[in-house]
């Protein structure tokens, strides 16, 4: 109980996805001009990370790992398939964003709505498919462990794009050099938020 | 069609490869394919390695779709797209492992993640789903490119003022250092190609006025 607690510490502010890796910046810059859609999109994120990274787990698991198919006949040991990850993850993403958003448009229509067409453009967002390779690099023991990563890997996410947005929008009162407004200080006030969250870098888990 | 034969480097197609070096760079005008990009940037190597490898996914990957490109049924063309990706990047990536290894394994996630890279997804949508294979190519080819020099840029700059070497070797001479220099290990963190990018971006709107956001 208390690894899975600090996995999921560990991958909203100390592997924080953006600060620490960058993946799922195109969205994060596309869609921060507003708290509120951001506030969605960012919910989007976690749901659809929460669902992959376990799936993709099983997925690692029981087909893909070198000798993982041993459950079927023990002739298939040495089978090794792991040069397929990269196409079964994105395979499953993109099934899996499908599903969301279906889900989300018959009991929640509300959200649905709000969301837009940012749910079906989760599937390329890199956040998602480095969620489950980092999974497969990290070789989490069991799918609790796995599932909290990918959950925590999403609050992480969404923290970043909440807190952005709400600097984006309070900047427009600011006096910012012509040639940096927009996109420049975007990307510098993101690497100063970096910065701030690499102090939890010090906490030992 | 028209039968009349165009020059293979017509004006028309010689800015195809030009402007996104810099007028309609990739990453620093279009936003597009920063996810991969800056956590590698450290190190020039690696810099270099994966600028290379989104050339080749790029470029290939755009004359596919651009040979496909009527076959395609409109409603599944974003799965089309990605198994085509996907196929080129696992081609890269097996021969990185094969014959670069340890390079490979300091890029860890982020061949894989070419696959996701906006940039490459955005042009097939952009480009080359409405135009023919050797303009794609082109097309591919400049903005890779334009990808890539920034990566390298960005790269070049983490390197020199954070370890003091390119390429690994030692360029900072020992006297700097008895003099009492220090390399900048901020440069080392992550967060800094951020702010690296965004001077970069803030020099070239300082240039051409035209690229500024009101």
């Amino acid at each position: 109980m208390e690894n899975l607690v600090n996995i999921f510490v560990k991958s909203i502010f100390i592997d924080n996805m953006i600060f620490a890796y960058f993946l799922g910046m195109c969205s994060y810059l596309a869609v921060s001009k507003t708290v509120k859609t951001s506030t969605g999109l960012g919910i989007a994120v976690i749901f659809v990370l929460g669902f992959t990274v376990p799936v993709n787990f099983l997925l690692e698991k029981f087909i893909l790992k070198a000798g993982a198919l041993t459950w079927i006949s023990p002739s298939l040991g040495d089978v090794d398939l792991s040069f397929l990850s990269f196409i079964m993850f994105i395979a499953v993403i993109a099934s899996m964003v499908q599903l969301v958003e279906m889900i989300i448009e018959k009991f929640a229509p509300a959200l649905y709505n709000s969301l837009g067409i940012f749910l079906p453009l989760i599937a390329v967002n890199c956040a998602i498919l480095g969620g489950s390779l980092f999974m497969q690099e990290r070789e989490y023991a069991n799918i609790a462990e796995a599932t909290v990563f990918g959950l925590g890997s999403g609050v992480g996410w969404f923290l970043a794009i909440v807190g952005i947005a709400a600097i984006r929008e309070k900047i427009q009162y600011s006096n910012v050099p012509a040639p940096l407004r927009g996109l420049g200080i975007t990307f510098i006030i993101t690497g100063l938020m970096g910065i701030a969250f690499m102090s939890f870098m010090g906490i030992k888990l | 069609m028209s039968t009349e034969k165009e020059p293979l480097f017509s004006p028309k197609n010689l800015k195809l490869l030009s402007e996104p070096l810099g007028k309609s760079n990739p990453i620093t005008v279009q936003v597009l394919g920063i996810c991969s990009a800056l956590a590698v940037t450290v190190k020039l190597k690696p810099s270099i390695v994966l600028a290379l490898s989104v050339v080749v996914v790029m470029a290939v990957s755009n004359v596919a779709i651009s040979l496909l490109r009527k076959m395609i049924p409109p409603r599944i063309r974003i799965i089309v797209q990605l198994v085509v990706i996907a196929t080129m990047v696992i081609l890269v990536d097996q021969v990185l492992k094969a014959y670069a290894y340890d390079v490979s394994k300091q890029l860890s996630v982020f061949v894989g993640l070419i696959i996701t890279n906006c940039i490459i997804m955005g042009r097939l949508e952009a480009f080359a789903l409405a135009n023919r294979p050797w303009p794609a190519f082109l097309d591919g080819l400049g903005n890779a490119a334009g990808y890539g020099v920034i990566l390298i840029l960005v790269a070049f700059v983490r390197e020199l003022l954070g370890s003091g070497t390119l390429l690994d070797m030692q360029v900072i001479p020992q006297a700097f250092y008895d003099a009492g220099y220090v390399n900048n290990g901020m440069m080392i963190l992550p967060p800094m190609a951020l702010v690296v990018v965004g001077i970069i971006i803030w020099v070239q709107r300082a240039r051409r006025k035209e690229l500024i956001e009101d």
